[in-house]
C-alpha cells in the first residue's frame, strides 16, 4: 500500500456510489441465479432419489465430491471448456449448492411424521397433492435452513469469481482494491459482502418464520 | 492444440516438476501453510471450545460470534487485513493476511463442534466422575473429552478440508501454494498449468478429508463408533 494512503476515503465512496451499486447488483444477481438454478436441480434430484432409493449414494456421493473441490480449482477445471466467463462462474457456484440443498430437501421430507402421511392417504390425496399440500409445508423449515446455508456460502464464493473476471463485490476487493493498492475499494467490497451474507441469512429466516408460523425457530436449524 | 496435448507438453518439462516454481515446491508450500494455519487455529479454538463446553459460561456469545465468523468471505478477510499489515516487512503483504484469514476460517467449526460434543456428554457420566473424586481437569480429560471425541474430530476435519481448499486464495497476494499454478495459469493463459494446479488442490483436499476420516476411525473409542456417523451428518451442515 502506498505510504500515507488512508484506509478509507469517504469522498471516493460518495463519488463512486453508482459503481458500488452496480457491483452490489451483480453480486446479488450471480447469487440469486446460482441458488435459484441450484434449487431447481436439487429439488428434481431429491424427488428422483425418493422414487429410486438406490440413487441416494450415487447422487449424494457425487455432490459431496463436487463440494470438496476448492472453488478456485473448480473454476480452473472449467476454464479450458467454458472460458473465463459468467457461465464458468455459475456452473461452479451451482455445483456447490447441490450437496447442501439436496440433503436438506431430503431431510425435510423425511421429517414428515408417518401418521401424517397416512392421514393424507386416508383422505384420498393423490401422491402429488400429498407432496404439495402436506409434505412440503412440513418440510419447509429444514428446506429453508438449507437455502440459508447455500445462500451465505454462495455470497462468499461470488467474491472468488473476481479471479476469473466476474465477481460482483469481489471485483472491488481484488481488481479495484488489492491489485490497485487501494484500501478503500477493498473495505467497501469486503464489508458489503459480509453485510450481504448476514442480511440474506436474516431475511430468509424471517421469510421462513412468516411462511410456517407453527414451527418453532429451532426447527429451522437442522 | 487440445488440452490433452498441452498437458502432455507441460508435464514433459522437468522444471514444471522440480523447478523453483514447480509442482513439488508449490505442493510443499501449500501443505506447510495449511498445516501452520490449522495448528494455530487448534491452539486458539480448542481451549475456547473446551472451556465453554465444560463450564457453559459465555457459550451463547461465543457460538453466535462463531456463526458470524463462518459467514465471512475469506477474500473479504484477506482484503480487510492486507492494508493493516502491508507495510510489515517481509510477510505483511502476502503471508500474514493469508494466515489471519485461514485461521479465522478454521476456528469456528472447531469451537462449535467441540462445544456441541461436550454438551452431548451424558451429565450422569460427569456426575459419576465427580463422585469418584475427579477434579475438573481430570473430568475433562478422562470423561468428557473421550466421550466428545467424535464431534471434536468432526470439527477438525471440516476445518482442515476448508483450510486446504481455501489456501489456494493466498496466491491472490502472491504467496506460494498450489493456488499459484492456477492464478499464474489464468494470467499466462496457460490452461495446462491451471488445470494441473486444480487437479493437485482437489486431490489434496480429498486426501485431507480421507486422512481425517481415518483418524476418526482410529482415535475413537470402540464403544462410541455408532455415534461417528451422527456427528458427521450434523457437522457438515455447520
Amino acid at each position: 500500500m502506498p505510504p500515507g494512503e488512508p484506509l478509507l476515503r469517504p469522498d471516493w465512496v460518495v463519488n463512486n456510489l453508482d459503481v458500488i451499486g452496480e457491483r452490489l447488483g451483480e453480486h446479488l444477481g450471480m447469487t440469486a441465479t446460482a441458488v435459484g438454478v441450484g434449487f431447481v436441480i436439487s429439488f428434481a434430484l431429491a424427488l428422483m432419489i425418493r422414487r429410486h432409493r438406490a440413487l441416494t449414494t450415487a447422487v449424494i456421493g457425487a455432490a459431496g465430491i463436487l463440494y470438496a473441490v476448492p472453488s478456485l480449482a473448480l473454476f480452473a477445471f472449467l476454464i479450458p471448456f467454458t472460458g473465463i466467463s459468467f457461465v464458468t462462474a455459475e456452473i461452479a457456484l451451482v455445483s456447490y449448492t447441490l450437496l447442501i440443498l439436496v440433503r436438506n430437501i431430503l431431510l425435510g421430507l423425511e421429517s414428515v411424521p408417518p401418521d401424517v402421511l397416512e392421514a393424507a392417504d386416508g383422505m384420498g390425496y393423490t401422491s402429488r397433492q400429498r407432496l404439495w399440500r402436506v409434505e412440503l409445508p412440513i418440510a419447509l423449515p429444514i428446506i429453508v435452513a438449507g437455502l440459508r446455508i447455500a445462500t451465505v456460502t454462495t455470497i462468499g464464493l461470488v467474491t472468488v469469481t473476481s479471479l476469473i473476471g466476474q465477481g460482483g463485490l469481489g471485483y472491488l476487493i481484488v481488481v479495484a482494491g488489492i491489485n490497485a493498492f487501494f484500501p478503500t475499494a477493498i473495505y467497501v467490497g469486503a464489508l458489503l459482502s459480509v453485510a450481504l451474507a448476514v442480511a440474506a441469512d436474516a431475511l430468509l429466516l424471517a421469510a421462513q418464520r412468516r411462511l410456517t408460523p407453527w414451527s418453532s425457530a429451532r426447527g429451522g436449524t437442522a | 492444440m487440445t488440452l490433452i496435448d498441452e498437458l502432455g507438453a507441460w508435464l514433459a518439462d522437468p522444471t514444471h516438476w522440480t523447478g523453483p516454481d514447480g509442482m513439488v515446491t508449490r505442493l510443499l508450500e501449500h501443505v506447510a501453510l495449511s498445516g501452520a494455519c490449522l495448528g494455530l487455529a487448534i491452539a486458539i479454538a480448542l481451549p475456547i471450545g473446551l472451556w465453554i463446553g465444560h463450564t457453559g459460561r459465555g457459550a451463547a456469545g461465543v457460538i453466535r460470534a462463531a456463526n458470524i465468523g463462518q459467514a465471512l468471505p475469506t477474500l473479504g478477510v484477506i482484503g480487510i487485513v492486507l492494508p493493516l499489515t502491508a507495510n510489515i516487512e517481509p510477510y505483511g503483504f502476502d503471508l500474514i493476511p493469508s494466515i489471519v484469514a485461514l485461521v479465522a476460517l478454521a476456528i469456528p467449526p472447531i469451537v462449535t463442534n467441540t462445544y456441541a460434543g461436550l454438551r452431548q456428554v451424558d451429565p450422569e457420566a460427569v456426575e459419576a466422575g465427580r463422585g469418584m473424586g475427579m477434579r475438573e481437569l481430570q473430568l475433562l480429560r478422562l470423561v468428557e473429552v473421550p466421550l466428545a471425541l467424535p464431534s471434536v474430530l468432526a470439527g477438525l476435519r471440516i476445518s482442515a478440508v476448508q483450510v486446504v481448499a481455501t489456501a489456494t486464495l493466498a496466491a491472490v497476494l502472491g504467496a506460494g501454494g498450489l493456488g499459484r499454478l492456477i492464478i499464474d495459469g489464468i494470467a499466462q493463459q496457460d490452461d495446462a498449468q491451471l488445470f494441473m494446479g486444480a487437479v493437485l488442490v482437489a486431490i489434496l483436499a480429498i486426501a485431507t478429508e480421507l486422512a481425517f476420516a481415518g483418524l476418526q476411525r482410529i482415535a475413537i473409542s470402540p464403544g462410541l463408533r455408532g455415534r461417528v456417523q451422527a456427528a458427521r451428518g450434523s457437522a457438515a451442515d455447520v
